[in-house]
This record gives structure tokens, C-alpha cells and sequence, in this order.
């Protein structure tokens, strides 16, 4: 059966889930989906499959968040060019 | 507002008792009714000598498949590098010397982290490729933290020094090879006369670092692919967006 460990994940991970979608600012919504792929992982682990878990790291809550973050940066970047642009 | 609610509540309930009517027919956690996972399980250390029964599924059983998701990355990678490569070209007359490069962090404490970090991702990263056959992790999961190390090494220093640690023409080279290696450690089993992605190396020792044939290879070349992809997508948003920040 499920062990009182696994549930308090799942409902940890249900409400960092749900914090993600109420979170609007981008960058916010960044940590905050990097977290609730730490959770996911951890769950995988207790579920006895390590492998899953890994890559769930790897990817939920390194990779993704940090391509959000470069996105971002260039979006951002072109906005300042063109408001730069706009001003001259 | 008062319906809405009134609306979402019925709403609610009705997907509640649903759901709740599907979970409880569900088989018990950890439950499995296939025949394949108990036949893998049962035989593939025997068969591959290897412990990791993960990895002998991604890598031997079902090598293809990993074949197919290593070239999604490579294409992935592809694709990020022509769209943005399109648009330095456009703008790069323009404002060239108005950008400079990000300075350094001032912080010590920040630097000591880097110092501390580095070394340990990439030992990890190395022992997580280099043992995919025999403990959890494999070529993807320790591409990924090999490639972690630069953006540690950016995060703690600048730009020039990401970009030295891992020049362009290094991770493109170093992508090519891995996903080239793949294919050609595919057509050894051709070569041996078998079918193409055949285990066709000795296996060594169960459990062993050096064992179970082509999966230890494979495992190498994805790892090298990966890291080398993920640095390579990292240098150019590095190249394209973070520099030109002052």
C-alpha cells in the first residue's frame, strides 16, 4: 500500500501543481515549475524507479527552467531593443 | 457569480465521484499485469550481463528507439541554432560595440561554491555515464549534469571563460561524434555479420564497470551527444542574449 511518505508527496506535489498554474509571472513560474519537478522526481525515487527519477532532474528540474530563464533573458533583450529603437 | 459557483461546484462534485469511482478500480501500487517487464527482469542480466535492467531495455532491447530520441535532441539542437543564428545575422551591423561582456561576480562566496560544484558535477556526470549499464542514470540523465558544469563555471566567472572551457568548434565537434558513434557502434553488429545494434562485444562480469558489451559504449556516445547539445544550446543563448547585457 501506500506509504504515509508517498502520500504527503502527492499532496505536496498536487499543490506545487496547482502553485504553478496560479503562479502568472513568468520567471516566478520558472522556480516554481523547477520545484515541482523536484517533487515528481522524488516521488519516481519512492516509487523504485531511480532511473525515471534521474532524468526527471535532469530534464523537470534542471533543463526545462533553465531554457524558460534563457528565453526570457531574450525576450526581454528584444523588448528593450525595440523600445530603445521607438525612443531614438 | 452566485450560478457560477453554483456551476462549478456541481461541476465538481460530479468529477470528484468519478474519479473517485475510477481510482478505486484500480490494481494496488506497484501492481503490474504485462509479461514483458517480468521476461526482462528474469533474463536480461543473464543475457546482457547487465544490472541495470533499464538500461539494457534503452540501449540493447530497444536500442532503435534511444537511436530515435538522441537524433530528436540533435535535431532540437539544429533547430534552436539556425532560428537564432538568423536573427545575430540581422542585427549584428547595428548596435555591435554598444553591448559588453557581463562582468564577473563579486562575491568570494559565490566563486568557492563554483570552485566546490564543478569538480563534483563533472565526476558525476562521468561516473553516471560511465556506469549506466550497472547503477541507475546512463548517457542522458549524465549529459545533462556534465553539462551543468560550464553554466557553474559561467555562472562564477564570464562569458570568455564558458566560451574558452567549451569553444564552439569543441561541443559541435564533440555532438557530431556522439551521434555519429552511435550508429557506428550499431554497424559492428552488420560488421560482425549479425543484425544492426547487436550486443556484439565481450560482456565482461555482472556488475562490473567494464561489462555488458555495447550498452557501456552506447551509453558514452549518448553522453557525450547530450552534454555536448545542452552546452552547445547553452553557448548560444549565452552568445546571443547574455552577453550583450551590460
Amino acid at each position: 500500500m501506500i506509504g504515509a511518505l508517498q502520500f504527503l508527496l502527492f499532496i505536496l506535489l498536487a499543490l506545487a501543481g496547482m502553485q504553478v498554474v496560479r503562479t502568472r509571472e513568468p520567471l516566478a513560474q520558472s522556480i516554481a515549475v523547477s520545484f515541482y519537478g523536484l517533487v515528481l522526481s522524488l516521488l519516481f525515487f519512492l516509487h523504485q524507479a531511480p532511473d525515471v527519477a534521474l532524468s526527471q532532474i535532469a530534464v523537470g528540474a534542471v533543463a526545462l527552467p533553465l531554457m524558460i530563464l534563457l528565453a526570457l533573458a531574450k525576450i526581454r533583450r528584444a523588448r528593450q531593443e525595440r523600445e530603445a529603437e521607438q525612443n531614438r | 457569480m452566485r450560478l457560477r459557483l453554483v456551476l462549478f461546484a456541481a461541476g465538481a462534485l460530479g468529477l470528484g465521484a468519478a474519479y473517485f469511482a475510477a481510482a478505486r478500480g484500480l490494481p494496488p501500487v506497484g501492481g503490474y499485469s504485462g509479461a514483458y517487464g517480468e521476461v526482462l527482469n528474469a533474463v536480461s542480466v543473464g543475457e546482457r550481463h547487465a544490472t541495470d535492467v533499464v538500461s539494457a531495455v534503452n540501449f540493447d532491447y530497444r536500442g532503435l528507439d534511444t537511436l530515435g530520441e538522441e537524433f530528436i535532441l540533435f535535431a532540437s539542437v539544429l533547430g534552436v541554432a539556425t532560428i537564432l543564428r538568423k536573427q545575430q545575422g540581422d542585427e549584428e551591423d547595428r548596435d555591435e560595440p554598444a553591448w559588453q561582456a557581463r562582468q564577473a561576480p563579486d562575491s568570494d562566496a559565490v566563486r568557492v561554491l563554483g570552485v566546490w560544484l564543478v569538480p563534483l558535477t563533472v565526476s558525476f556526470g562521468l561516473y553516471m555515464i560511465s556506469h549506466g549499464a550497472v547503477s541507475p542514470g546512463g548517457g542522458f540523465q549524465g549529459g545533462v549534469v556534465l553539462a551543468t558544469a560550464p553554466l557553474v563555471i559561467y555562472l562564477c566567472a564570464t562569458a570568455k571563460t564558458f566560451l574558452r572551457i567549451a569553444p564552439p568548434w569543441l561541443t559541435k565537434a564533440a555532438e557530431a561524434i556522439g551521434a555519429g558513434g552511435y550508429v557506428v557502434i550499431g554497424c559492428l553488429g552488420v560488421l560482425a555479420g549479425k543484425q544492426f545494434l547487436e550486443n556484439v562485444l565481450p560482456l565482461g562480469t555482472p556488475g562490473a564497470a567494464w561489462s555488458s558489451g555495447t550498452i557501456l559504449f552506447l551509453n558514452l556516445t549518448v553522453g557525450i551527444a547530450v552534454a555536448a547539445g545542452f552546452v552547445e544550446l547553452l553557448a548560444i543563448f549565452i552568445e546571443e542574449v547574455l552577453r550583450r547585457e551590460t
